[in-house]
């Protein structure tokens, strides 16, 4: 052993206990070989994480039922009340989907900020650190297995209700881009909402917290939007509500380059940018920060 | 092996840990004894490098603990027993965190079949008892079949056959070769288990010695003396240079003399005795008064028992 500390080795004195005589001196060796971890490892441990605790399964089960239930149910109220003889545009039509996956997003930020903060919860996170002490190993093992999971997730889905909604209202298909949008832009705009929970969490490191905060940041900027009145405040309600969370989803569905507010893909750009701020943050407090 | 060096904690203006520095050797049970909030769990938990020191450094066999490779299979360590999430199966919960190490699978079924836990490996640890809770706990320390084990508490909350279990594991493991570091706040329990002790009380090490050193240090014997004429016999006793102390229910306790001594000077005076019998203070008496000064949470009621009031809790284990 080669270190700075080396004290004089104290005399091991005789053990007078009767159950042994001494002890070897020389280490112990395992017969398990020691390689060096990677982020895959990590990611096997995450993956098996996220997938054994039942939360996971109802968090997932609930927005699956709400994206699936919301969107037909729309669909098929729409085709059995119109009394329009004229067929909705296909554009028309994937905005019905806007609804559930709003709904959905609840579920979503349940599951990030429950993948890290249940951790804390129950002290898992010291376990989770000791086997795998690179901070940033296990926050990008976390955020890749759970972003690529409610990606996947919401890709199915959103897809399965486009395609339904269209047949079920016998609209055209819209073009390409909007299809691209409603599902691809709605279901990687989701995932990344779910992420900034996850980092939301890291930084509150309580679960119940943490959602709150979440929930607060998507429906309090509408909200809140709704009852400014006064005149003087009227730029700042403008803005609000252009950029509220659930005007940025709904901007997936709109054809049209709106005059103000976010259009096109532009919600998840920004989303991403906030997100990864607050990565950054969870980051160093993970880092810093006594566990 | 572990190496702690000057190893401070300050939380605010409060010093948990003072300028700690002690090695804890394989092939040892190495006992951290000190009262609650001495500073053990915070010690032990900025050996694992789960809390920051505020200055000071720990090292695993000579590396800081972020350099270990894969570190379950370098240490493992019991730090309390539900640092595991209550709702995903005993299996599970191992299961993750053999894979970050690279653990094989089958070592998760083989560490639960050591702790007594394979019936209960797909049930969820909410349902567990604290004891049970302490196996699963100790079961992921030894995952990665490490060179080193550190147990916070080991024994708390099992029962009296759990209680001699973890005793035999911890000795039959340093037996092996390995470090064995077991923190606790009862000196019975050390003196059962450690060949080392490392004393510490406000986070200031107090004692760092071997277990056979520290007993015979503070093991103080006496002899007890029960008389109907306790006056004259006390008044001999001072008179032939002994230290008499009366202890409760009229008995008297000369420090440092043999039973033949007291009975032949007894005998001398014509003094009739009921009891004579030697005694030894327990260990836990000694560790009681070497962190008498730096016990911060006294219950303030009645004086410190075993302190100020010889033989009030002399059993004679003497251990």
């Amino acid at each position: 052993m080669t270190t700075p500390y080396q004290q004089p080795p104290q005399p091991q004195t005789p053990q007078q206990s009767p159950q042994w005589q001494g002890g070897p001196s020389a280490g112990y060796t395992s017969p398990i070989p020691v390689r060096r971890a990677h982020l895959g490892d990590a990611l096997a441990s995450e993956w098996t994480k996220l997938r054994s605790v039942r939360s996971t399964m109802w968090t997932l089960g609930v927005m699956i039922v709400l994206m699936l239930g919301i969107g037909l149910l729309t669909a098929l109220v729409i085709s059995t009340v119109s009394s329009e003889p004229e067929i909705p545009s296909g554009q028309e039509v994937l905005s019905l989907g806007f609804f559930g996956v709003l709904l959905g997003s609840m579920c979503v930020i349940t599951l990030g900020v429950l993948t890290i903060a249940s951790e804390y919860g129950t002290g898992m996170i010291r376990t989770t650190l000791t086997a795998c002490p690179s901070r940033g190993r296990v926050l990008v093992a976390k955020s890749l297995v759970f972003f690529l999971l409610v990606f996947v997730i919401s890709m199915v889905i959103t897809m399965t209700v486009s395609a339904l909604q269209l047949s079920i209202l016998g609209a055209q298909s819209p073009d390409g881009g909007a299809w691209l949008r409603a599902t691809a832009g709605v279901s990687l705009y989701l995932a990344t909402l779910g992420l900034l929970s996850l980092a939301i969490g890291t930084l509150i490191r309580h679960s119940a917290g943490a959602i709150t905060i979440m929930i607060g940041v998507v429906l309090l900027p509408l909200v809140l939007a709704m009852f400014m009145f006064s005149d003087s405040l009227t730029a700042l309600r403008e803005f609000m509500f252009d950029y509220s969370i659930p005007n940025q989803m709904a901007a997936f569905y709109s054809d049209s380059i709106r005059v103000s507010g976010p259009s096109g893909w532009e919600p998840l750009w920004i989303l991403l940018g906030v997100t990864a701020v607050a990565m950054v943050a969870a980051f160093f407090s993970l880092d810093k920060r006594d566990v | 092996m572990i190496e702690v060096h000057g190893l401070t904690k300050r939380f605010g203006r409060t010093v948990a840990v003072d300028q700690l520095s002690f090695q804890v050797r394989p092939g040892v049970v190495t006992g951290f004894l000190g009262p609650n909030g001495a500073g053990k769990s915070t010690t032990m938990r900025m050996m694992l490098d789960l809390d920051n020191p505020t200055s000071g450094s720990v090292r695993i066999d000579g590396r800081h603990y972020r350099e270990l490779a894969e570190p379950l299979k370098h240490i493992g360590a019991l730090l309390e027993a539900r640092a595991m999430h209550g709702g995903r199966t005993a299996y599970n919960n191992l299961l993750c965190l053999a894979q970050s190490n690279r653990i094989p699978a089958s070592r998760v079924t083989e560490v639960l079949d050591m702790v007594g836990l394979s019936a209960v490996a797909k049930k969820k640890p909410k349902g567990f008892s604290l004891g049970m809770g302490q196996r699963l706990g100790i079961a992921s320390a030894l995952l990665g079949d490490p060179e080193i084990l550190m147990f916070d508490e080991p024994v708390n909350g099992l029962d009296p056959e759990g209680i001699h279990w973890v005793r035999n594991l911890m000795k039959a493991l340093a037996r092996e070769g390995r470090t064995v570091f077991v923190s606790s706040h009862l000196m019975s329990e050390m003196a059962l288990t450690a060949d080392h002790l490392i004393v510490i009380g406000q986070g200031r090490l107090l004692a760092n010695t071997s277990m056979a050193d520290f007993i015979q240090e503070n093991s103080r014997s006496y002899a007890r003396l029960r008389s109907p004429e306790r006056a004259r016999l006390e008044e001999a006793l001072r008179d032939e240079g002994f230290t008499v102390v009366e202890a409760e229910g009229g008995l008297l306790e000369v420090d440092g003399a043999s039973t033949e001594e007291l009975g032949e000077l007894a005998a001398r005076h014509g003094i009739v005795l009921h009891e004579l019998s030697s005694e030894r203070a327990s260990l836990e008496e000694a560790f009681m008064r070497m962190t008498a000064e730096s016990v911060e949470y006294h219950a303030h009621a009645g004086p410190r028992w075993g302190m100020d009031q010889p033989g009030e809790d002399r059993r004679g284990e003497g251990v």
